[in-house]
Order: C-alpha cells, then structure tokens, then sequence
C-alpha cells in the first residue's frame, strides 16, 4: 500500500504516453490509486491497461456506479481493475452526465464486464455503446425507472 | 417447453426452463436451455428473482446499521461478508482494529469458509446422487453453528463483526469448542473424502466436466476455487493481505485440470487449509486485550465508561442517534470469501448515511461463465456446472 502513489504515477506514465489527454486527474487515497479518464477516451484507456506490459491489468475486479444528483457531470463510472501478475490495484473513473448517460463498453477488453454493465445499466440507466447484449439483469423487463438513482425514492415509488 | 428453429433452420431444437423452481440451482437460478436432444446448445441464465434492492437499502441505512444487511448477501457465509464491508468502512475512516480483534475476525472467517464449502459439498453431492455426504456435512456445520451461536448469540446471521471490531466480548471457554471442532475435523473430512474421491460415479460426473482455462477465466472476471482449479493462484489473503492474514502460514491450493473434479479437490484441500489457520489464530488470539478500536465518536463507549463519563454518554448518544460520518471519500476492498473474490465499495459523501455501497459478490461474476462452461455438454452436467461455480442466488441478486 505504502507505494500507491509510486503506482499513480506509472500508470498515469504510461497512460499519457498513449494519448496526452488520457488523464484528466492522478490521485491516491486511503492507499487506493484513482485514474480518471476523459468518457471519450475510455476504451482505448482499457485496452492499454490490459495490454501494456508494465501494466498487465488482466482482472477486471468490478464495475461500480456513483450517482451523485444534483452535480453535474452526475454519474461517476469506476472500473476496479487488478494486476495479477504484478500484485498491483487500480481504480479508473469516468464522468457521465445525466442528460446523456452513456459510455463505451468494455466488453471487448475484458468479457467479464457484461454482466456489470448490464447491472449497471438496469439499476442507474447508464447505456453502454458496443454492448453485445443490453438488456436489464436483476430487475423485470418492463420495470419503470432505475432504482440505484438518488431521484428514485427508498419507498413508496408506486 | 416449446419448439423452435435453430438459426440455421437446420435441426429442431427444444427450448426448456430449468428452474426458478429447480432443486438443482440452489435458489431461484432460472437458465434458459437450448436444448439439441440431450445436449445444450445455449443456456441463457436469467436472474433477479431474489433481488431485494440490499444496495439501496444500505444508502438509507447509518454505516453501522446496513451491517445487518451485509449477513443477507450471502447467506451461508456472513461473517465474510461482515468483514468485507467493516473493513472498507475502516479504511475510509483509517481506523486501526485491535490484533486481538483481527485474528479473531480470521478465526471466525476461516471457519465460516468450512461451514460454506461444507454446504457446497453437501448440496453439489445430493444434486449428483450422493445423498449421503450431506447428512454428513451438515453433521459438522451444526458444530461451527454451535460456535457462531456462542460468540455471536446467532446461529447464522451473526453481525458479529463491527466497524472498528468486535461486538462483544467471546465468552469464557469459546476457544475449548474450537479446539474440540479443529480436531475433529480432519478426520471428518477424510471421510467425505473415502465417500467421494475415488467414488467412480463421483468421477465420471465431474472429471472432465465443466472445463475453462485460466485465460478464459480470468478474461471473464473468475475468481475463487474455479480459477484456482483452472491454475492460477490468485488468492487475495495472499496477494492483497487483510486483517493480518500475512501473518499466518498457509497454502493455496492450485490445480490444472480445470473441470468440476478439480474444483471439488480444491475446496477440500481449502478446508484442511483452514482449519492450519484456525489453529494458528487460535495460538495468536491473546488472552486479553481491547476487541474494539480506540475511535471515540464511531466505536461505541464501555457501558462502565458511560456511567462515569459525560463524554462517553454523549458519544453513545450521538453514535445511535445520528451515526457517524466519515469525510468524502471512497473506498474498495476485496477479500477472499469461500466463492471468490467479495468487493466491497463505500463512497461517502460526509453524512451519515453511505452515499453508495456495492458490493461485487463472487457469485454473481461467477455466473456468468455458466454458458461457457454447459454450452455442449448434457444437461445432467449444467447440474454439476451450476453446482461447482458455487453460486448464492442472496449473493448473485442481491
């Protein structure tokens, strides 16, 4: 833990070597690593951190949505990735407005992201572009509404 | 049932429901199964028939009041989940557990793993005809209940562990029924292990079933006894150490066979693995010492302290009334339940109350390998696939 910001910036590093536009913002806390991406940028940024040798991130450990109603940009996407070889974590993130909520899918770099997506979609309504298969998981196909939102009551929604 | 053409037009094949009502998917699992006579050609899991919103009950919740919760996500292992969660909670507070604390939390979770592969063991057996095996695995799990129901008050939905500790103090003489449960149980699972290991019916439905490569499984997000069957020995309490599990001594069972053999041999061998560790801790655990963190305002005050102390009354006050609010922030942690790797992530954004808790469950990642693993094998072996990926359907729907 103790070398997470010697880990910010290797991978911040690498990422600008790519695309000098790949990192908006680098920052370590509570010993986790955080990497935020520009939404555009999103799957080439994968796809390096799969791939790049010092890197390896091969596991995509989860996908998780933060709403954060009223702000804008209001959705905040962070991909929890892990290096096995490497023995190393990273978080990435990418904002998301409200009144566009999309991303590009990363199902292409790593398959195990379909069904978080789908997750993600069905609980946030977040659409992901390039998804293989965009349907709601948990929730009923002919629900109305995406629970996980802040504007989405606890109870009494009905 | 109803028949429908295949994409080719070619061949007749028949589409069938296996569950939700299906004693076979442990829960309410429905697949989807497309069925060319007796083998698949495509199963289509479809889920969410258990799914109870646990996520956005938690942001309504105090940060010590979603642990109940946390018990219901996987049901047959909630200290583990106890545990993920209390410690991501810890490290947006940078709040530091008493060792005592710690190796008791590995003691009780280590034993939470025996008793979750024992169900696995049990249920996987009876879905493959052994009906036997689960009348024994049972036999031992009421042993570690017995435990849990002595430290905890609860037999299964325990909350035991707290943020910044323990909730109670172990009763005197806990530490004699662990002893007597650690030396019973190697020899116990030498006999699931004459019952099955060399059983030829055992082995001709799963050897050589439900194949993945490590490759495929990482790709597809695996983790636990399934990718370690496949041959990588990915374990977080090795590679990313919590509550001071760098501190004992332990093997990860790894095998290559990758097939549901292989992943029954790996979670016996985790089960004597275990019980090392349980020993260990049980050596570790000092017989006296604080179980809670020194954190006034979070931890809740000594009920001697609030009748003496002014600040320790207003603390306990404020601590059950309004909660505690750690400063805007996030936190993620993964720990190594019985299933795989269990992800807890807390955002806070300096209230009470959580802002986002997820949890990334093994199973409901697991899952979604089925396809992989069915997909041109016959139904009797989706059995055994849904079987050894170990699935919680409280876990997969949340």
């Amino acid at each position: 833990m103790e070398n997470a910001e010697a880990n910010a910036n290797v991978v911040a590093e690498r990422l600008r070597g790519w695309n000098p536009r790949a990192v908006e913002s680098a920052g370590e806390a509570h010993g986790e690593t955080t990497i935020v991406v520009p939404r555009e940028l999103l799957r080439g940024a994968a796809e390096r951190l799969r791939e790049d040798s010092e890197l390896q991130f091969n596991l995509l450990s989860d996908i998780t949505c933060v709403d954060r109603f009223p702000v804008e940009p209001r959705f905040e996407l962070n991909y929890h990735l892990t290096s096995i070889p490497r023995g190393a974590k990273i978080r990435l993130r990418v904002r998301v407005p409200g009144d566009n909520p999309a991303a590009d899918s990363v199902t292409g770099v790593w398959p195990g992201a379909n069904w978080m997506e789908r997750e993600i979609f069905d609980l946030f309504g977040v659409r992901f572009n390039g998804h293989p298969d965009l349907r709601r998981i948990l929730l009923p196909d002919d629900w109305e509404g995406h629970p996980l939102r802040k504007d989405f009551p606890v109870e009494g929604f009905r | 049932m109803t028949t429908v053409q295949t994409a080719t037009g070619a061949a007749q094949t028949m589409v069938l429901n296996m569950g939700p009502q299906h004693p076979s998917t442990h829960g309410v699992l429905r697949v989807l199964l497309e069925l060319d006579g007796e083998t698949v050609v495509k199963a289509v899991p479809d889920l969410g028939y258990l799914h109870t919103g646990i996520e956005k009950t938690c942001e309504a919740k105090t940060y010590s009041q979603a642990i109940t919760l946390t018990d219901r996500i996987d049901y047959l292992a909630p200290l583990s989940n106890n545990l993920g969660y209390c410690l991501a909670v810890e490290k947006l507070l940078d709040l530091q557990v008493p060792k005592r604390a710690q190796y008791i939390r590995v003691l009780l979770t280590e034993m939470t793993r025996i008793a979750s592969h024992l169900v696995w063991l049990g249920t996987h057996a009876i879905d493959l005809g052994a009906m036997s095996v689960f009348l024994y695995c049972f036999r031992e799990r009421e042993e570690i209940l017995k435990i849990f129901e002595m430290v905890a008050g609860q037999r299964m939905m325990t909350s035991y562990f707290r943020i910044g500790g323990l909730a109670l103090e172990p009763p005197t003489g806990w530490l004699k029924a662990v002893e007597r449960f650690v030396n019973m149980m190697p020899g116990r699972i030498d006999e699931y292990e004459d019952l099955l290991t060399r059983n030829r019916i055992w082995l001709s439905r799963t050897q050589g079933i439900g194949c993945i490569s490590a490759e495929d499984a990482v790709a597809l997000s695996m983790t636990g006894p399934t990718l370690r069957a496949a041959g990588l020995a990915y374990d977080n309490r090795k590679l990313f150490p919590y509550s001071s599990y760098e501190e004992f001594d332990f093997a990860v069972p790894v095998r290559t066979e990758a097939d549901c053999y292989a992943r029954y041999m790996i979670r016996v061998a985790e089960m004597r693995e275990s019980v090392k560790i349980i020993r260990q801790a049980m050596a570790k655990i000092p017989a006296e010492g604080p179980i809670k963190a020194e954190a006034p305002g979070i931890v809740p005050p000594q009920r001697e302290k609030m009748k003496t102390e002014m600040e320790a009354l207003i603390y306990h006050f404020k601590i059950f009334t309004e909660g505690f609010s750690p400063a805007p922030g996030e936190a993620y942690v993964t720990i190594e339940s019985p299933r795989g790797e269990l992800g807890v992530f807390v955002a806070s954004d300096g209230s009470p109350k959580p802002l986002r808790v997820h949890f990334r469950t093994p199973s409901f990642v697991n899952l979604q390998a089925l396809p992989k693993l069915a997909e041109g094998r016959l139904i009797a072996d989706v059995v055994a696939c849904i079987g050894t990926i170990d699935i919680v359907l409280g876990e997969v729907d949340r």
